[in-house]
């Protein structure tokens, strides 16, 4: 009797510790669940249904029919399917002799190939695309030197080859950065048992280490295609409109909010978008093959000859250029007079820069309003989330979590009608604002958009916590918030704060989300002010000015999350001795 | 079946010597082991055998080819690597076919020495799985069947049980042998494991440093090492320094007659299980410092007026024991001793 009397108490002691640790963990994950719910799931439900609903209501698949009897929505739908898969072509044959250079040979200039993988990334395509008009359109500079010296002008920026060519700069480094680390992540003993076994040349790189790069390279060019099929900015910029993200930018701005045709482009769009990552994951069931190899060592780098040292170099030499030309051309705009059918500036000054100064503060202060206040929230949720996640058994916290990482695949123009529409109607206390264009949205949109960034850096840190630290420490005495602050958090810092500067980082410089969500010019951020300045002539040059500072700040917050990642990665290792 | 000669190789690598003037030949037919430390160039050797670089200097022979110059795909040298290296993305069947694909064999006469290859190793039914599907051991024995199935001139393991759990790698040990027996094939292992290099060699070279430090038949490599590295590393010694004259080894606290040997400064080495130990006095007497149980034998450290020295008594129900402190005679037979060569 005593006995169970003793093992009745030990289990509701047992059962009353769980639940109090597992009541902090609930209302935790609720929390962000909540949060996903009403800012993500809900307002791409609400576009969903807006995009199937009849016009008297009720399900209906009417609007789908008229977007495919309107002409120019089906030149759009195959104009973005087109632009999407050449800019993975060109983007192809710009990364893949990089990334084989990198991985396969000893090559001196390997430092540079790996600067050329950051360099596109600091600055977005869109804030480029002007000036890349001014150096690569019908009367940019390249066209006008090969004018003058064979009588030939080459369409590089003329209508689609425009985004195409901006895109494929800008988004090259995904597939160099996936291939590279394919390559060199396959095992030198599986290239080596093939020569053993009398495999050499052509036969060793289409039977053996081809077929093992293959889910680098195809996870890699999934990124790129679902990027620039999803991009609003960078057409709009290059005033290409006759592809769905501007139209259904075009419908929802012009026409009103009420317009269906711009819910079915965003159902339409998150369909191709998910279609593409599905193919890629079909194509990759089973093929994760880095995990399945031990050892490891990499493959062994040859050494080039003296030809192919020549054809290397030149070849990284010439892609450089052309990667720094949206830099470059920027640049010049920025501290241009004048620059019009001309090879470079007619002359140089500082006034951009001095009109921006007087109108670029607001700018700039929202900017780090928003992005800063977006980053904090990342941070936050991340790290609890990352948390739940990895240190309790609540049933459901890995569906949040698949929740919160599939928000890196909504198109940031869909969040942001979603976002819109679902809030538009309701209305802020005392001002009376519509809760759908208050600047807090924005930074909701961001934070949402962002959040995988965050929670990725989260989960990270957390993963290299071992959890014999936490037991030390409540062996030690100290509480689960006690081991929460004094351990947990401060051993996180390091990996929470570069997830900080990366969501951060890549706000800044967000703008399909912007365009919508943005009401008033006294609210709008940075990325806003470019867009806006680069519609004129006039304002080119203040908006390349503008482009400038914004690159600035991301060169110099991803500076910081690199140095602050390396630093991690060396406390890390120094642990281990 | 060609044997295999090894004429005064060395090797660097960056300036850094990895193996130097190693001279060794593998009868045709035989098992042999390179036995070693990590970073003795064991494994480095190998790969030199297998093409997998080229030696600074020397020449390497399979049969009367001289293959130093050959590149790893015309060797015809068969390597079973450390980690197995099967490609992932090929059914079992396609791993093991790709060799002969490569010597352009008919369609036909490839899957029939496919489906024999396999049955070799015993895994006629896995032919259509994948790696990932496949066990340790499976893996194992795929590779193997991969390496043997274009019939090479040499088979070359590297470590290639040391993936395995200890009870597989016992029995892969034995399995190892009786197909090498059964094919006749020349084989040439690289394994740390002293253990397993006794087990599964005719022949073997100890190396270390780049060096080879002596071959020879197991046996005869633990009876007779030529020097501290191999004495030390093949099992337990004691070493003892003393001095030859006169056919007779003088330590500082006894001496010992009937050792051969050039006269001067000398070094012997004698297996702890070569001692014996008793309670009357006999060539060096000492007290009993420690006493381990390990089974089948008990072993004692004892200190002698000089030096700790350690004994080895095999282990039965109702033998005398020695408790710690006591005093203790131990008795050397110099027919065991070894005089090492520095």
């Amino acid at each position: 009797m005593a006995e169970f009397a003793i093992k009745a108490e030990r289990r509701w002691l047992v059962m009353s510790r769980d639940l109090a640790a597992s009541r902090a963990q609930l209302a935790v994950l609720l929390f962000v669940a909540v949060f996903l719910m009403a800012f993500l799931v809900v307002p791409l439900l609400r576009v969903i249904i807006v995009a199937f609903t009849g016009p008297e209501g009720g399900f209906s698949l009417v609007h789908f029919g008229d977007f495919f009897r309107t002409a120019l929505l089906r030149e759009a739908f195959w104009n973005s399917l087109y632009v999407a898969a050449m800019t993975v072509v060109l983007a192809s044959l710009i990364a893949v002799p990089l990334a084989v250079i990198l991985a396969r040979f000893r090559f001196r200039g390997a430092a540079l190939i790996h600067t050329l993988g950051v360099i596109p990334l600091v600055m977005p395509p869109f804030v480029g695309a002007v000036a890349m008009q001014l150096i690569w359109g019908r009367n940019g500079s390249i066209n006008l030197l090969l004018n003058d010296a064979f009588g030939i002008r080459i369409p590089f920026m003329e209508g689609l080859n425009g985004v195409i060519f901006v895109e494929a700069l800008h988004y090259f480094p995904f597939i160099l950065l996936n291939l590279a680390a394919a390559l060199s992540n396959i095992d030198s003993a599986m290239e080596e048992s093939a020569q053993n076994l009398g495999a050499r040349g052509f036969a060793l790189f289409s039977r053996i280490v081809f077929p093992l790069a293959l889910p680098g390279y195809v996870a890699g060019a999934a990124l790129v295609f679902v990027k620039v099929f999803d991009d609003l900015a960078t057409p709009l910029l290059l005033n290409v409109t006759n592809m769905l993200a501007p139209q259904a930018y075009l419908k929802i701005t012009s026409v009103g909010i009420t317009d269906p045709m711009g819910y079915v482009i965003s159902v339409i769009m998150i369909v191709c978008s998910l279609g593409a990552m599905l193919l890629a994951a079909l194509l990759l069931k089973g093929r994760d093959f880095a995990t399945q190899q031990r050892g490891g060592g990499g493959l062994s780098r040859r050494r080039l000859g003296p030809w192919g040292t020549r054809l290397a170099t030149i070849f990284v030499v010439l892609t450089l250029a052309v990667v720094l030309s949206p830099h470059i051309g920027i640049l010049l705009l920025s501290i241009a007079t004048v620059w019009s059918f001309a090879v470079l500036p007619d002359a140089y000054t500082f006034a951009h820069y001095v009109t921006v100064y007087r109108e670029a503060g607001p700018l700039i202060a929202n900017t780090v309003l928003y992005c800063g206040l977006a980053a904090l929230i990342d941070v936050v949720l991340g790290a609890m989330l990352a948390y739940v996640v990895l240190r309790s058994r609540l049933p459901g916290r890995r569906l949040v979590e698949q929740v919160a990482m599939s928000a890196v695949a909504v198109p940031g123009l869909v969040l942001g009608i979603g976002l819109l529409r679902t809030y538009y109607d309701f209305r802020l206390p005392f001002s009376g604002e519509s809760l759908g264009t208050f600047w807090g949205m924005l930074v909701i949109a961001y934070a949402v958009r962002r959040l995988p960034y965050a929670l990725s850096a989260a989960t990270a840190a957390l993963q290299q916590l071992h959890v014999s630290l936490e037991e030390a420490a409540e062996n030690l005495g100290a509480g689960k918030l006690g081991v929460l602050r004094r351990i947990v958090v401060p051993l996180m810092a390091g990996g929470l704060l570069a997830g900080f500067v990366t969501s951060f980082a890549t706000a800044a410089v967000e703008l399909s989300a912007t365009l919508l969500l943005v009401a008033r010019a006294p609210d709008a951020p940075l990325s806003y002010g470019i867009y806006v300045y680069m519609q004129s002539a006039a304002g080119r040059g203040p908006g390349a000015a503008l482009g400038v500072i914004a690159v600035v700040i991301v060169a110099v917050a991803t500076y910081f999350a690199y140095r602050l990642a390396e630093r991690e990665r060396g406390r890390k290792s120094r642990e281990l001795f | 079946m060609p044997g295999v000669r090894i004429v005064h190789v060395s090797f660097r690598y960056d300036d850094t010597p990895v193996l130097e003037d190693i001279d060794l030949s593998v009868e045709k037919g035989e098992f042999f082991a390179f036995l070693g430390p990590s970073g003795s160039g064991k494994t480095t050797l190998l790969r030199l055998i297998a093409g997998f670089g080229v030696p600074t200097a020397g020449r390497i022979l399979i049969g009367e080819r001289d293959v130093t110059a050959l590149p790893p795909w015309s060797r015809n040298v068969g390597m079973v690597f450390q980690s197995y290296a099967l490609w992932p993305h090929m059914t079992v069947a396609k791993n093991v076919a790709f060799g002969l694909e490569r010597r352009h064999l008919p369609r036909a006469e490839i899957a029939a020495r496919v489906r024999d290859a396999l049955a070799l190793v015993g895994l006629a039914e896995l032919a259509e799985r994948r790696p990932a599907q496949l066990s340790g051991g499976q893996q194992q024995r795929v590779a193997l069947a991969r390496t043997l199935v274009i019939e090479p001139d040499v088979l070359l393991l590297d470590e290639p049980l040391s993936n395995l759990d200890a009870k597989l790698r016992g029995e892969m040990r034995a399995e190892l042998k009786a197909l090498q027996r059964k094919l006749g094939i020349t084989a040439i292992y690289v394994t740390h494991d002293q253990e397993e290099a006794n087990a599964i060699a005719d022949r073997m070279a100890v190396l270390d440093a780049g060096r080879i430090q002596q071959v020879g038949a197991p046996a005869e490599l633990y009876d007779r090492p030529a020097n501290r590295f191999v004495a030390t590393f093949l099992g337990t010694a004691n070493l003892i320094e003393g001095r030859i004259a006169d056919g007779c080894f003088i330590a500082e606290e006894f001496a010992l007659k009937g050792i051969d040997g050039p006269a001067g400064p000398a070094c012997i080495a004698i297996r702890p299980q070569d001692i014996s130990i008793g309670r009357e006095p006999a060539t060096v007497g000492a007290v009993v410092t420690e006493r381990e149980f390990l089974g089948g034998i008990i072993r004692y450290r004892t200190r002698t007026r000089n030096r700790d020295i350690i004994v080895d008594v095999a282990h039965r129900r109702d033998a005398e024991h020695y408790n710690v402190g006591a005093a203790v005679g131990l008795a050397i037979d110099p027919r065991r001793v070894a005089v090492l060569h520095e």
